[in-house]
């Protein structure tokens, strides 16, 4: 199953090595990773996307927690959450593809934020599953470049992931 | 700062060796006479003399070395640590702070390299911090479930031109790492409910009893509800072996009533161990019938190899004594185990008097024997140190420990050239000891240049090379599956031991038959004193059993060369 797994990592040289570094090591996957300041500076938050059965979640776990530079941790996975992920796509716009793209990102709710006589750059946010609906739905028009953040996360309601 | 540190840290000696980007430590060291240092003939021997202190007193070792080349030649010896849960500080100088990135000379990043096998490292980045650094990377090390700690010193931070005000930190905290202690007394009422209903128990018990030192209140619990108790080979000494209810160690090359008991167990309580597969052979066929009850102060140990039924995440002696406190509070009667015994009294018997054949006279020795007889020179109570290869199977199997961090071995690296040095890091510490190494010729020849550090600072060990003449374990492995194709597993042109010792002021004794044995040891073990070495021939054809069947389960073993289960 698919897991998203978020921490509050000391923001300290080589901690993000560490991170990177054990799921190398211990032959886990990564799909996505995301990894940004937070308000406490010295703090940053890390989101991966991974896939594994409960055993293996459990040790990915259980190994990120041993790492002294994760301060907490929590897989979202097991509550209700909110996933989003930032993806801009340069889509190839001329002719009656310019149309084309214009209409399918409105229909995905997503923006077009950079405009030359041959290329709409588009900017969507959404879960993982969206962006990729919407990459396929423009793929027949010619994609020429996509950036992703990776996933980022919160849970929903009350539950916060602080100190 | 460091070495004021040091000092203040309680430490008595540190092994290392020098080079440009640790002498401002060097220079500190030579202005102060509280910390000694040990200077090594290789950085790998460091490690393995902090190491070997390390494993015989439970303190963290320390050791001092100089940025690229020092600090890889230490490597193997953090690793050695790492995998066998060893508390050693590791100092390494490195370039100065503007020159790091630019590939300057000498330069590794020695913290991305060792970053796999090290518990943390820390990068000095400023001279201020070194007490508190260095602090918590003894904290680190020392607690917990213990480990290497690299701490990276770039050359600028120890420039003594700079002035700081030092104070040392009586403590330091860190907000994402508070070891446990106390075990979850919920989780442990479900495993003495287990333990007093089982009918077919055993303790199986390791390394992480002697961390945690609670062999004590191990061995009253056995006591306590008359349990079988089995130890890793990490564990070897937590539970006495001369107890009745010792059955001896499991696993790959384990005794035959071990690896029969546990395979037959219905209740396997595991305390700081790692069943690793070494021990459990095929682990989809890793005892069938028992639950398996797991303490210890890792979760990340728990259910990593083998699912535990009752998870306990904490410090062996509480979980133990809370263990206890809880029996004590029961009445309910245990569930007999006269049964248990007798199977177990069974398997014993089945293999008493058979393990191997003494040398007939004139025979070649066999290297089990020259084990037994150590044993009754040194009246059991030696610190004994291992390399690697079949003499360290036979120093297992035929040395039996009575006390906690006696057995010291390379265990789950399984490094050669681990033994002189971690024997001579031991010695130095304990020198009214007997310090016994158990070598062969082949893992000997991987450190020996550390005799001239033996003679240089007076560490008088016992060595006794078990030589066979060949990289014996290899040599096994290829009779058994590779149709005795001996694939450069034989020590072609070894030296004259006897005169390689003498170069070194040594005395060295040559063994060739059972006769000559006795007197030699006599000679060796007379005084704590003197470095004598025993170059022992032994019959180079002998092989270590039982050994358990590729694939199969614990109790599927070869137990000698025509016999198997
Ligand atoms: C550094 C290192 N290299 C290779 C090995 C693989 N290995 C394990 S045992 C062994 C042979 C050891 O020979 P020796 O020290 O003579 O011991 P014996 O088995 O003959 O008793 C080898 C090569 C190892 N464990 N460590
Ligand atoms: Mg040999």
């Amino acid at each position: 199953m698919r897991h998203i797994i978020s921490m509050l990592l000391e923001n300290e040289p080589g901690a993000l090595s560490r991170v990177v570094g054990l799921f190398s090591q211990r032959n886990f996957n990564i799909e996505t990773l995301n990894v940004a300041p937070t308000d406490d500076p010295t703090l940053s938050r890390l989101t991966v996307t991974t896939h594994g059965d409960e055993r293996i979640i459990e040790q990915i776990t259980k190994h990120l927690n041993r790492l002294i530079d994760v301060v907490k941790l929590v897989d979202l996975t097991e509550g209700a959450h909110i996933e989003r992920e930032l993806m801009l796509v340069k889509v190839k716009a001329q002719g009656s593809a310019r149309d084309e793209v214009k209409r399918t990102a409105d229909i995905f709710r997503a923006q077009i934020v950079d405009v030359t006589p041959s290329v709409y750059t588009v900017q969507i946010t959404g879960d993982a599953t969206k962006l990729d609906a919407f990459l396929q739905a423009v793929t027949p028009l010619g994609v020429l470049e996509v950036a992703r953040t990776g996933v980022s996360g919160i849970a929903r309601g009350d539950k916060v992931l602080s100190l | 700062m460091i070495a004021r540190f040091l000092k203040d840290e309680g430490v008595e000696y540190i092994y290392g060796y020098p080079g440009g980007a640790a002498l401002h430590i060097y220079d500190a060291l030579f202005r102060q006479d509280d910390v000694k240092h040990i200077l090594v003939r290789h950085e790998q021997a460091a490690t393995h003399m902090a190491d070997g202190y390390a494993r015989a007193s439970g303190k963290p070792g320390v050791v001092l070395v100089t940025s690229g080349p020092g600090a890889t030649n230490a490597v193997t010896g953090i690793a050695t640590a790492y995998m066998d849960s060893i508390p050693m500080v590791v100092l390494c100088g490195q370039v100065a702070s503007h020159l790091i990135g630019e590939d300057a000379f000498q330069e590794t990043d020695i913290v991305g390299v060792t970053r796999p096998i090290v518990k943390h490292s820390f990068s000095i980045r400023h001279p201020s911090d070194i007490p508190t650094v260095l602090k918590k990377a003894f904290y680190i090390a020392s607690s917990g479930r213990p480990g290497p700690v690299v701490v990276d010193i770039p050359k600028d931070m120890t420039a003594p031109t700079e002035r700081y005000e030092y104070v040392y930190p009586r403590k330091v905290k860190l907000r994402s790492y508070s070891p446990v202690s106390r075990g979850h007394t919920g989780q442990i009422r479900k495993a003495v409910e287990l333990l007093m209903s089982a009918r077919r128990p055993v303790i199986f018990a390791g390394g992480g009893v002697i961390t945690g030192r609670a062999s004590e209140a191990l061995t009253a619990l056995a006591h306590r509800l008359n349990l079988p108790v089995i130890t890793s080979l990490m564990g070897l000494g937590a539970f006495p072996q001369n107890d009745p209810q010792s059955l001896g160690w499991p696993g790959m090359h384990g005794s035959y009533e071990s690896n029969m008991a546990m395979h037959n167990s219905d209740l396997v309580l595991g305390v700081g161990v790692r069943f690793d597969d070494r021990v459990t052979n095929n682990v989809n066929r890793f005892c069938p019938d028992a639950r398996i009850v797991h303490i210890d102060v890792d979760p990340s140990s728990i259910s990593k190899t083998v699912h535990a039924d009752v998870p306990i995440v904490g410090a062996a002696d509480h979980v133990l004594n809370e263990m206890l406190n809880q029996i004590g509070q029961r009445t309910e009667a245990q569930e007999s185990l006269d049964e248990w015994w007798e199977m177990i009294n069974a398997w014993r018997a089945e293999r008493r008097g058979k393990l191997y054949e003494p040398a007939a006279s004139g025979e070649p020795l066999k290297p089990q024997q020259v084990v037994e007889a150590v044993h009754r020179a040194t009246h059991g109570d030696a610190y004994v140190v291992t390399d690697v290869g079949q003499h360290q199977m036979f120093a297992a199997q035929y040395y039996k420990f009575n006390q906690p961090n006696r057995w010291i071995s390379s265990s789950g690296l399984g490094t050669m050239g681990y033994g002189l040095p971690a024997a001579m890091g031991i010695k130095l510490n304990y020198p009214d000891e007997h310090v016994v190494l158990f070598t062969g010729e082949g893992s000997f020849q991987m450190m020996m240049q550390e005799l001239s550090t033996c003679k240089q600072f007076g560490i008088p060990v016992k060595i006794v090379n078990l030589n066979n003449a060949s990289l014996g374990m290899v040599r096994q492995w290829q009779d058994l599956n590779y149709k005795s194709r001996h694939a450069h597993s034989y020590m072609e042109s070894l030296p004259d031991f006897e005169k390689l010792i003498g170069a070194y002021g040594f005395k060295a004794i040559t063994v060739n038959t059972a006769d000559e044995l006795e007197p030699a040891l006599e000679e060796a073990f007379r005084s704590k004193d003197e470095l004598v070495f025993l170059d022992i021939h032994v019959d180079p054809r002998e092989h270590v059993y039982p050994m358990q069947v590729p694939q199969g389960a614990m109790c599927d073993m070869l137990l000698s060369k025509t016999e198997r289960t």
